[in-house]
C-alpha cells in the first residue's frame, strides 16, 4: 500500500488490508469488532478517503525516484525482512497444540473485578455500559465535537472562497 | 501441524505498525500519510485484541472500540483540514506546505 505512487490504488490496497484485519478479529473470536472494523473502516473511513481523493483530484507523488533512493529502499527492506525472520526464528514461537488459546466462556460475565472475554455482544455491551460508562460518553461527545468541527472547517473555507 | 499462536499475531501487528510508520515517513502526499496513520492504529488494535483473547479479559476489546471511535473522528477532522488546506494552497504534498518560510 505504501509503495503505490497513485492514491487510488493505495486506498484500494488499504481496504484489502483492513478487511484482512477484520478476518483476524474473527479468528480471535471478537466478532463484534470484526463487524465494526468492516463497517467503520472499510465502509465509512475508506469511502471518505476515496471521496476526498477524487474530489481533490490528486495525482501520483511527484519527483523521479533516483537510483540511490531505490537501492537504499531495497537494502532497508531486505534488512528489515532478515530482522523479522530472525525474530520469528528465535522468539520461541513453537507449534504448541493450541495450548495458548484458552476456551472462552460466554455465560459468566465477570470474574471478581475484571470483565471476562467473550464473543457475545451482550457481554460487550455489559462492559461498555458498566465499567466504561464515562469513556463511552466521552467518545460520544468526541464524535459530536468532530462533527461540529468538520462543519465549521468546511464552512469557513467556503466563505473564504466567496470573498 | 503448526497452529497459530498469540506470538504470530503480535509479529503481524508489529509488521502492520512498522509498515504504517514507514508510510508516514516516506510518503509526501498527506492523504497517504493519513492512511498510513490508520494502518498504525490497526496494528495496535490487532495486538490489543490478541492480548485480550489470550488473557480472557474484555478490557482490551473495549479499548479497541474506543480506538476505532477516535480513529474515525481523526480521519474526518484530518480530511476536512486537508480540504481547507487544498483550497488555500492547491496542493496536498507536504513539501508545499511551509507556512513559516515565506
Amino acid at each position: 500500500m505504501i509503495v503505490a505512487r497513485h492514491p487510488v490504488p493505495a486506498a484500494l490496497f488499504m481496504i484489502i488490508s483492513l478487511v484482512s484485519v477484520a478476518a483476524l478479529f474473527v479468528l480471535l473470536e471478537a466478532f463484534f469488532l470484526a463487524i465494526l472494523q468492516v463497517l467503520v473502516y472499510a465502509g465509512a473511513v475508506m469511502v471518505l478517503f476515496l471521496f476526498i481523493i477524487m474530489l481533490l483530484d490528486v495525482g501520483p507523488d511527484g519527483g523521479k525516484v533516483s537510483r540511490i533512493k531505490f537501492l537504499s529502499g531495497l537494502a532497508g527492506s531486505l534488512a528489515f525482512g532478515i530482522l523479522i525472520i530472525l525474530l520469528l526464528q528465535f522468539s520461541g514461537i513453537e507449534s504448541s497444540e493450541s495450548g495458548s488459546w484458552l476456551a472462552i466462556d460466554n455465560v459468566e460475565r465477570v470474574n471478581g473485578d475484571s470483565l471476562l472475554f467473550s464473543s457475545s455482544l451482550k457481554n460487550f455491551g455489559f462492559g461498555l455500559f458498566t465499567k466504561y460508562m464515562l469513556p463511552l460518553q466521552v467518545a460520544g461527545f468526541l464524535l459530536l465535537a468532530a462533527m461540529v468541527g468538520v462543519i465549521v472547517l468546511s464552512k469557513k473555507s467556503l466563505s473564504e472562497e466567496e470573498i | 501441524m503448526e497452529t497459530v499462536t498469540p506470538q504470530h499475531f503480535l509479529v503481524l501487528s508489529f509488521l502492520l505498525f512498522s509498515v504504517g510508520f514507514l508510510g508516514v515517513v516516506i510518503r509526501r502526499n498527506l492523504l497517504l500519510v493519513l492512511m498510513s496513520l490508520e494502518l498504525m492504529l490497526n496494528g495496535v488494535n490487532v495486538a490489543l485484541v490478541s492480548f485480550s483473547r489470550t488473557s480472557l479479559n474484555l478490557d482490551g476489546s473495549l479499548f479497541v472500540f474506543f480506538i476505532m471511535t477516535v480513529a474515525a473522528t481523526e480521519v474526518a477532522v484530518g480530511l476536512a483540514l486537508l480540504v481547507a488546506l487544498y483550497k488555500k494552497r492547491q496542493s496536498v504534498f507536504s513539501e508545499d506546505i511551509s507556512l513559516l518560510k515565506n
